[in-house]
């Protein structure tokens, strides 16, 4: 059975994220494998380990640069990579429609991707690449258990959780509390950049959904450091809250 | 016509819901277009009747195999009704039901995806939208371009809708589900407390971080302090991680957003992760002994002091008089 499981490469969390013009300025910042990501590279590895896969197949979509996040994955242990190569910031359903053509290429039954991506902030990815299957697919996993064909899987709904049981195929998005992701030993890394990186363009159509402009949210704040001992500094929050801000009846 | 498609939960709609049919009433202004309601429900008329006291045009989909609801029947549902009344723009809640299947509606019918958005207009015929990126740092504007349109809105990002001076009529909708929707089999729904009102609902949050120490010590402050404001309880990641509290709480990048009116912050460092779910708030106080945690650039009132000592002088402050 072969497992893809889909990369991306984003910027660091930390990164300073600037605004010029209404146009977005990342230079300067560092760019590392999406960690939402990272959790379903390490279930497919668990799921070869415990003999449920044989093949684990890591596919990117983004600019040449993605090629690292995929080593990474590959560093990581997954067999080989497939880049598809586009420039610009496509928009998630326009992206899934491109993916599904290489999962069903690679003859995949299993696919594992990031429940939210950190650039676009969405979590659309894993249901529109589902759809474009047709397939089903469990968002937000915290445990996924494979026997065969058949699977079990706890999932986050919004009040709560949920098992979901059924039969691949399925599109399974992963987050933390899934698993704990392995870090690269530096063999690994070495063995890497010998494992296949396929890159090709990515053939796809205009993309459904753009961003015209992007400003900075920076929300005024008053930023009032209230001093005094715990208790004086508690009465005048509370008389702050109640009589400048209006919030506490 | 616009499309709103509400949400429910123990036979009474969600607070989204109003939102959304306020939001969907400026846009139908706006733009002249028509606009009407999709309730999913496996039994009862009641939420239906209930929501034609603030629009015309209701259509009820009242179906067994809506119950548990699961991304692939809603998505058959709400595919099918945005067909047969012929949607240009169908509306839903960003929660994470919605944002599960609000992609594969946007797929289904060839159209395009705005998710996730804290705005949305009508310019000319085109639907631009504001929402989020990189982890909240920036707020894109983002054009559709493909119709129709399908919008998931960020809870809290439209004011709540007045009740009309309408009788609106229900219009039953059979919906054609099919096996392959009903592939998935779930069973053991956990839900987290009842009786606490929900996190994305509240006016007022206490969100606890790792300087609680102890998932004792956030049971104490955090939950004591939300109770006595009759508040929602959130947490941070490491918090979760760390199995003091449940996922559903999580407030942050793979949490829930919040925007209530009041947000206390209480041994919470301030990740950008974790500001990316909370940074909306209305008034921001963080209590934290780190006078440099980066909580403290984003908050209205900060106390730099152990939240074992300021929150009980806290609580003590509300009860006295004022």
């Amino acid at each position: 059975m072969t497992i893809v499981t889909i990369v991306k490469q984003v910027p660091e969390a930390e990164a300073r994220v600037r605004v010029q013009g209404g146009a977005l300025d990342l230079a300067g910042a560092t760019f590392v494998l999406d960690g939402m990501d990272e959790y379903g590279v390490e279930q497919a590895l668990r799921l070869r380990e415990a003999g449920e896969a044989s093949e684990i197949v890591a596919v990117g979509y983004g600019p040449r640069e993605t090629e690292q996040a995929l080593r990474t994955a590959l560093a990581m242990g997954a067999d080989r990579a497939v880049l598809l190569e586009a420039s610009g910031l496509d928009d998630p359903l326009t992206v899934a429609l491109a993916l599904a053509e290489v999962v069903r290429e690679a003859g995949a039954d299993l696919v594992l991707v990031g429940g939210k991506q950190a650039d676009w902030d969405s979590a659309a990815l894993g249901p529109a690449l589902a759809e474009a299957l047709g397939w089903p697919h469990v968002d937000w996993a915290t445990a996924f258990t494979l026997s065969g064909q058949a699977f079990e899987s706890v999932h986050e709904i919004d009040d709560g959780s949920e098992t979901l049981r059924g039969s691949l195929p399925l599109v399974v998005t992963t987050q933390q509390g899934l698993n704990e992701p392995r870090y690269p030993t530096l063999p690994n890394i070495m063995k890497a950049n010998r494992k296949p990186l396929d890159v090709r363009p990515a053939a796809t159509e205009e993309s459904r959904s753009a961003a015209r402009s992007y400003a900075v949210v920076e929300r005024e704040r008053r930023r009032v450091v209230l001093e005094g001992d715990a208790s004086s500094a508690a009465s005048e929050l509370v008389r702050r809250l109640r009589d400048e801000a209006k919030v506490l009846g | 016509m616009i499309l709103i498609v509400v949400e429910h939960d123990q036979g009474a709609l969600r607070k989204s819901a109003f939102e959304l049919v306020g939001l969907g009433r400026s846009l139908a202004i706006a733009s002249g277009a028509r606009l009407a309601a999709l309730v999913l429900s496996a039994a009862g008329d009641d939420l239906a009747s209930e929501l034609a006291r603030y629009l015309d045009e209701v259509h009820l989909v009242r179906d067994a195999r809506l119950d548990p609801p699961r991304a692939e029947t809603v998505t058959r549902a709400v595919a099918h009704a945005a067909q047969t009344l012929g949607a240009d723009v169908v509306l839903l809640p960003a929660s994470r039901a919605g944002l599960a299947y609000g992609p594969r509606v946007a797929l289904r019918l060839c159209g395009s995806l705005l998710e996730d958005v804290t705005s949305v207009t009508f310019e000319g015929d085109t639907v631009v939208a504001t929402r989020p990126a990189y982890l909240a740092r920036v707020s894109a504007t983002v054009v559709a371009k493909a119709k129709p349109v399908v919008v998931s809105v960020k809870p809290g990002a439209a004011p709540i809708a007045a009740l009309a001076d309408t009788s609106g009529r229900v219009h039953p909708l059979a919906v054609p589900f099919a096996a392959e929707d009903l592939r998935l089999e779930p069973s053991a729904r956990q839900a987290v407390v009842k009786g606490r009102v929900a996190l994305e609902e509240a006016d007022v949050v206490v969100c606890g971080g790792r300087g609680l120490g102890s998932a004792e010590a956030f049971e104490r402050q955090v939950v004591g302090l939300a109770d006595r404001l009759g508040a929602g309880v959130g947490a941070t990641r490491a918090v979760v991680d760390a199995g003091w509290r449940p996922y559903v709480e999580q407030i942050g990048q793979t949490g829930k957003t919040v925007t209530p009116k009041l947000f206390l912050a209480l041994g919470v460092s301030g990740a950008v992760q974790h500001l990316s779910g909370m940074n909306r708030s209305g008034v921001i106080v963080a209590v934290n002994k780190d006078a440099d945690a980066p909580i403290f650039r984003v908050t209205d009132y900060g106390i730099v002091g152990d939240v074992h000592e300021v929150v009980p002088a806290l609580a003590a402050a509300l009860e006295g008089p004022d």
